[in-house]
């Protein structure tokens, strides 16, 4: 059995969400992997230690993790998020860079600190500045469908399918609405599709003239505009269809 | 080079109801497959290219065949289809989508439709894409110049536009046809269509264009069996007349003269790019 883990860090839950609402596939997914460690979806795995004034009960990451799947991005403020991350890639294989916030710092590239709950916590890195990650999906939070594709090429070592998450997790630490203005429209790429305003899960672009126009201040970092542009990135196995 | 991608089937065809040719650009094939699919069940929206005030296009999700028919005719210019596919599930709550684009949007979709990052629940939710054969595309700026300057026809008084026998032709809504030499078109194009390597959608389940077939009529590429069912229903229902392809003039033979030329060309400028350093899709 394949064990998959998912790796909680500093994110909404809206990954794992979307990662349970894939309901009757999710049966299917389960049925082929072994679930580790997950909030809710997994009992925990506590590790007991008695010393002689206190007794520590700890969430422990599980060793020989075959994929893992991290949402959040790493609070460099606090500890044991550095450390969780560090442990996940040393007990795993595959590093997944579960959507936005892990994959390029999504809305939590916009804390600043002095904020509830945890007024001292200010600095949030996507998980690719502290540890090499394998594959990153965007999205905030990936859609349902994504993820299980994902999961499934994975488990299936289906490396054509999953070859542009791997390039994602390479580049694309920096996403951003921009992403479109640079990597498409100023090299004369875009055609107006209009996949990019479609794709925004913040309505952050809207289509003037034919032609995307981004709204910074409504743009979360995702990288998802990007990311689905047919005209950057056009994997081949999409030219079959049936 | 392939010129058409791949196809199960090529016919001529055009639609049976006068309502639908009077306002459609060819054989009215796009407006009886969307107008059909509403009416039998089969689609519970479709995406079309609408336009509005001074001949501008945009996108609109309609759910009668009231409303595909505003909307039927080719209007040159871009039309970002795809950007309110999302709202016509959501907003629209639509279990059935239709949606037509030229080919490069034909592309977008079916990336769209693989790799589903920020579609949530979205892409199995498109019952039926449809593509349309294109050359090139003009941004609504470039069609306003030609249209206005050359053809000396205002925005507002456009009736319809067509592309055929080397001319742009423009139809006022008063009754003046003027047609511009396609070669004055040319500086016009939008760019980015110089990259692409597609004239007839070859990811399309249905492609269709006048090209190929006698006037009022279209050609149609089947290509998938989705594709192949939807069309045998509406044969069968009598929504659309047929004709084998190899008993029309022009034939395939100019289908695929242009498809060629389209590749050719684009191919020369993609390898240009790649030799000053500049990007192209891959």
């Amino acid at each position: 059995m394949v064990r998959v883990a998912h790796i909680h860090m500093s994110g909404c839950t809206g990954c794992l969400i979307s990662l349970t609402d894939t309901y009757e596939k999710l049966l299917d997914i389960l049925g082929a992997v072994e679930l580790v460690y997950a909030l809710t979806l997994a009992d925990e795995k506590t590790e007991i230690t008695e010393t002689d004034d206190k007794i520590l009960i700890e969430r422990k990451i599980p060793e020989n993790i075959d994929i893992a799947l991290v949402e959040g991005s790493v609070c460099l403020d606090d500890h044991h998020s550095v450390e969780d991350i560090l442990t996940t890639r040393k007990n795993s294989k595959i590093v997944v860079a579960l959507g936005a916030c892990a994959a390029s710092g999504g809305v939590t590239r916009f804390g600043r600190g002095g904020q509830m709950s945890q007024p001292s916590h200010s600095s949030f890195v996507p998980i690719g500045d502290v540890i090499k990650v394998d594959l990153a999906l965007p999205g905030c939070p990936p859609s349902t469908e994504s993820i299980v594709n994902l999961i499934m090429a994975a488990l299936n070592g289906d490396m054509d399918y999953l070859e542009p998450f791997a390039e994602i997790a390479k580049y694309g630490k920096d996403a951003c609405g921009c992403d479109v203005i640079k990597n498409v429209i100023d090299q004369s790429l875009c055609m107006g599709c209009g996949t990019c305003a479609a794709a925004c899960q913040v309505k952050a672009i809207e289509m003037i003239e034919g032609k995307p126009n981004i709204m910074t201040e409504f743009c979360i970092k995702c990288g998802i505009c990007g990311a689905q542009c047919p005209r950057v990135r056009f994997p081949e196995l999409v030219q079959k269809i049936e | 080079m392939d010129p058409f991608g791949t196809y199960k089937t090529a016919i001529s065809a055009r639609a049976t109801d006068k309502a639908i040719l009077k306002k459609s650009q060819d054989g009215g094939i796009i407006s009886a497959s969307y107008i059909y699919g509403l009416e039998n069940g089969l689609l519970d929206g479709v995406i079309v290219a609408n336009t509005e005030d001074g001949f501008k296009t945009a996108p609109k999700i309609a759910t009668t065949p009231e409303e595909v028919l505003s909307a039927a005719g080719t209007k040159y210019t871009v039309s970002p289809n795809v950007s309110v596919l999302k709202d016509a599930v959501r907003e629209y709550a639509l279990e059935k989508v239709g949606i037509v684009g030229t080919p490069c949007q034909v592309r977008a979709i079916r990336k769209l439709m693989k790799y589903p990052m920020g579609f949530r629940h979205t892409d199995s939710k498109i019952a039926l894409v449809m593509g349309i054969f294109c050359m090139e595309n003009f941004p609504y700026e470039g069609m306003k110049a030609i249209v206005e300057q050359y053809a000396g026809i205002r925005m507002n008084d456009v009736l319809k536009t067509d592309i055929g026998k080397g001319k742009f032709w423009v139809y006022s809504k008063s009754g003046d046809v003027k047609a511009v030499p396609l070669k004055d078109t040319h500086m016009y194009e939008q760019k980015s269509c110089h990259v692409c390597m597609d004239y007839t959608a070859e990811l399309a389940d249905i492609s269709t264009g006048s090209v190929g077939s006698p006037d009022g009529w279209s050609t149609i590429f089947v290509r998938t069996a989705k594709g192949e069912e939807y069309l045998n229903k509406m044969i069968d229902a009598g929504a659309l007349e047929t004709k084998p392809i190899e008993d029309v003039k022009p034939g395939l033979d100019l289908v695929q003269k242009l498809a060629l030329q389209k590749k050719e060309k684009n191919d020369k400028e993609i390898v240009h790019r790649k030799e000053m350093g500049l990007p192209v899709p891959y």
